[in-house]
């Protein structure tokens, strides 16, 4: 497979007041193919939405490279950029505030296809109705307001507007985060529907590991800016490499009053550190039960172990034999 | 058990430029000495507006809980309370921790003061006393050096960190029953794991009553001991947790149960997706509230409201399949097999 886009050493640094900078992302690298679904987890403040707006270039990255189809998004200028604009979209995670209250459903989807398309009013307007009818919306809709919907409504006109300059690549910033939960299967039907018909590639963020770990082909786990591991979803769910991804994925509650993993629960004590004075090292140590000498001195690189699967820990090793 | 809480026929409607809006119908149940009893459902269920009725928390004219009720803690009418018994019962017997801790804090008052003034309020103590006491519920809540946290601002905090001052204020009083709505769905999953454990290890410690509101099974099934399904302000099926998991006679919930993910199922399957919408609440209901969405559903679940069925000594279930004339229909257990 092709990989639609690349990321090389990506760090965003965002400076707050006098001489202090916030590391949001740090040195991370990951790449995703086309029509695959890429998993980012992670706790909030990890860097999480700050990367998947970096990859669209709605921030400048501080360093690092981005490559969407092999060309570099920081030189493009002009019609190019243009070009990048359309093929990449984003779905947002709050689909209350992320609609204008004062524009119709038809005229929020009509928007993205008025600046990337030379069309009639009335190609627009069929656009716009074949794009909605694609999202389970009927026609009425268009005239509406996004105060008259539901949720899970507005969240699908959030999937429309993404969807409406025919895109290859959608970050999902945690789209089904602030719906019901019957209503967060639909969304996510929706999205792996869409992504079938038309081969779409996804960079899916979120903090909800089951959903993430059902509509992605790959999964990365952050923590605090950087990318600890990186694996198929089979091997991040049943075979965790990483301190910190083992102790995320058991702390899911599972749905079953019987089960019997619950006691040998991975607690992890304290909480993440503020990112503005991280611990030096491994940024995991300070909540890591396997933390030795070498990790507070010294920075794990994030290590590719197969092809495919990378892991950032000194006792990697140590932990799979175990 | 002896029962602390007992509610009958629950009626709370709220008065809107659209006409009346019945919230909850007719909602009955107790609460025991020491358990955890947690309220499931879609939002707009009546979850939230139960347990706000249980701490008289709703405001008239605006809402109005409806004559009939009944809400006895203890064998004392709750409805009826004067304000100074109300003000008592408020903290003393019953507290509340709100949804998000983000914005139910005061901003302006620093966390130490927010415990200090249930406590100055409740108990008659002096500042300095309260001081104290107040240090040791940060404790209590496993907060690390609270003689310095108590004087943070909420702002300062996480959010777990915050949640944890929620708890500390609301068992400032060491109350008796303890209404957690939706206590971890601001937080993170290590985060959310540690709150409940909290809440655990503080209810065998302190034997509190506990009513958990939420939508996340994942949560009920760690930590409830008996469970109640709403739906458009009625409970339509409730039982302990193992017969609500293994035994579930509702389609509504088995709707639930199956729109979690299950680990280790098939990636990229469709998910069960429930569809349309609870009914608007302000229509009267005269049958099965679930009969629009219910992929069972039969002529006579579009006349008239099921009974409430008694299965076991917990388990009880409104739905017209439990009807000895219903149909056999395949259950969710039988689907998942």
């Amino acid at each position: 497979m092709t990989k639609l886009l690349e990321v090389k050493n990506l760090s965003k640094h965002f400076s707050v007041g006098k001489n202090r900078t916030l590391k949001a992302v740090q040195d991370i690298s990951f790449s995703i193919d086309r029509g695959e679904t890429l998993g980012l987890v992670g706790e909030s403040g990890c860097g999480k939405t700050t990367c998947g707006r970096t990859v669209l270039k709605l921030y400048e990255p501080t360093s690092g490279q981005i490559l969407f189809k092999g060309q570099d998004i920081s030189a493009l200028t002009g019609r190019d950029l243009m070009s990048f604009k359309k093929s990449a979209q984003i779905i947002f995670q709050d689909p209350y505030s992320s609609l204008d209250p004062r524009m119709t459903i038809g005229e929020i989807v009509a928007e993205g296809i008025g600046v990337h398309f030379k069309y009639s009013e009335r190609e627009k307007q069929a656009k716009v109705l074949e794009i909605l009818a694609k999202v389970g919306l009927r026609d009425e809709y268009a005239s509406r307001f996004a105060h008259e919907l539901s949720g899970g409504q507005r969240q699908r006109v959030g999937i429309a507007r993404a969807l409406a300059v025919d895109p290859e690549f959608i970050v999902c910033d945690e789209p089904i985060s602030a719906l019901d939960v019957s209503i967060q299967a639909q969304i996510v039907n929706l999205l792996i529907k869409l992504q079938r018909e038309q081969n779409l590639t996804y960079l899916f963020i979120s903090h909800d590991l089951s959903m993430v770990r059902h509509i992605s082909d790959r999964v990365g786990i952050m923590y605090l800016g950087s990318l600890v591991e990186v694996g198929t979803s089979d091997q991040i769910f049943s075979h965790a490499l990483h301190p910190y991804t083992k102790a995320l994925i058991s702390a899911i509650p599972v749905a079953d009053p019987d089960f019997e993993g619950r006691d040998s629960r991975i607690k992890l004590e304290g909480e993440v550190p503020s990112p503005m004075n991280p611990p030096s090292g491994c940024k995991f140590r300070t909540r890591c039960s396997y933390a030795s000498d070498i990790c507070s001195k010294e920075m794990p690189i994030l290590e590719e172990i197969e092809p495919g699967r990378s892991v950032s820990c000194h006792h990697w090793r140590d932990i799979a034999q175990s | 058990m002896d029962n602390i809480l007992k509610v009958e026929n629950l009626q709370v409607s709220f008065n809107t430029y659209a006409g009346e809006v019945k919230a909850v119908r007719g909602v009955d149940f107790e609460l025991r000495r020491g358990e955890t009893l947690a309220f499931v459902g879609e939002s707009g269920c009546g979850k939230t507006v139960t347990a706000k009725a249980l701490m008289r928390l709703l405001q008239p004219p605006f809402a109005e809980i409806k004559p009939q009720s009944k809400i006895a803690f203890n064998d004392e009418d709750v409805l009826s309370m004067g304000k100074k018994r109300l003000r008592q019962y408020r903290g003393d017997d019953v507290s509340m921790i709100f949804q998000d801790p983000m914005t139910s804090l005061n901003p302006t008052m620093t966390c130490g003061r927010q415990i200090m003034e249930t406590l100055i309020l409740h108990k008659g103590i002096t500042k300095a006393q309260a001081r104290e006491e107040a240090i040791k519920t940060l404790e209590l809540v496993k907060i690390p050096d609270p003689e310095k946290r108590i004087d943070a601002y909420p702002h300062q905090l996480s959010g777990g960190m915050r949640q944890r001052v929620m708890i500390a204020i609301a068992l400032a009083c060491s109350p008796q029953i303890l209404i957690a709505d939706e206590p971890t769905t601001a937080l993170d999953v290590t985060i959310q794991a540690q709150i409940l454990d909290l809440l655990q290890e503080l209810q065998d410690r302190l034997e509190t009553s506990i009513i958990l509101v939420t939508h996340d099974l994942g949560v009920v099934a760690n930590f409830a001991d008996r469970i109640q399904v709403m739906y458009a302000g009625q409970v339509i099926e409730r039982g302990t947790v193992e017969e609500i998991f293994h035994q579930a006679r509702h389609p509504y919930t088995w709707a639930l149960l199956s729109s979690v993910p299950k680990p280790g199922r098939e990636t990229k399957k469709e998910l069960y997706s429930l569809m349309g919408t609870p009914p608007d609440l302000i229509l009267p209901l005269t049958s099965c509230p679930f009969a629009p969405r219910c992929e069972f559903c039969m002529n006579i679940c579009k006349e008239r409201m099921p009974k409430e069925t008694t299965l076991s000594d917990e388990h009880r279930v409104s739905c017209w399949l439990q009807h000895p004339m219903a149909p056999k229909v395949e259950t969710f257990y039988e689907r998942q097999a």
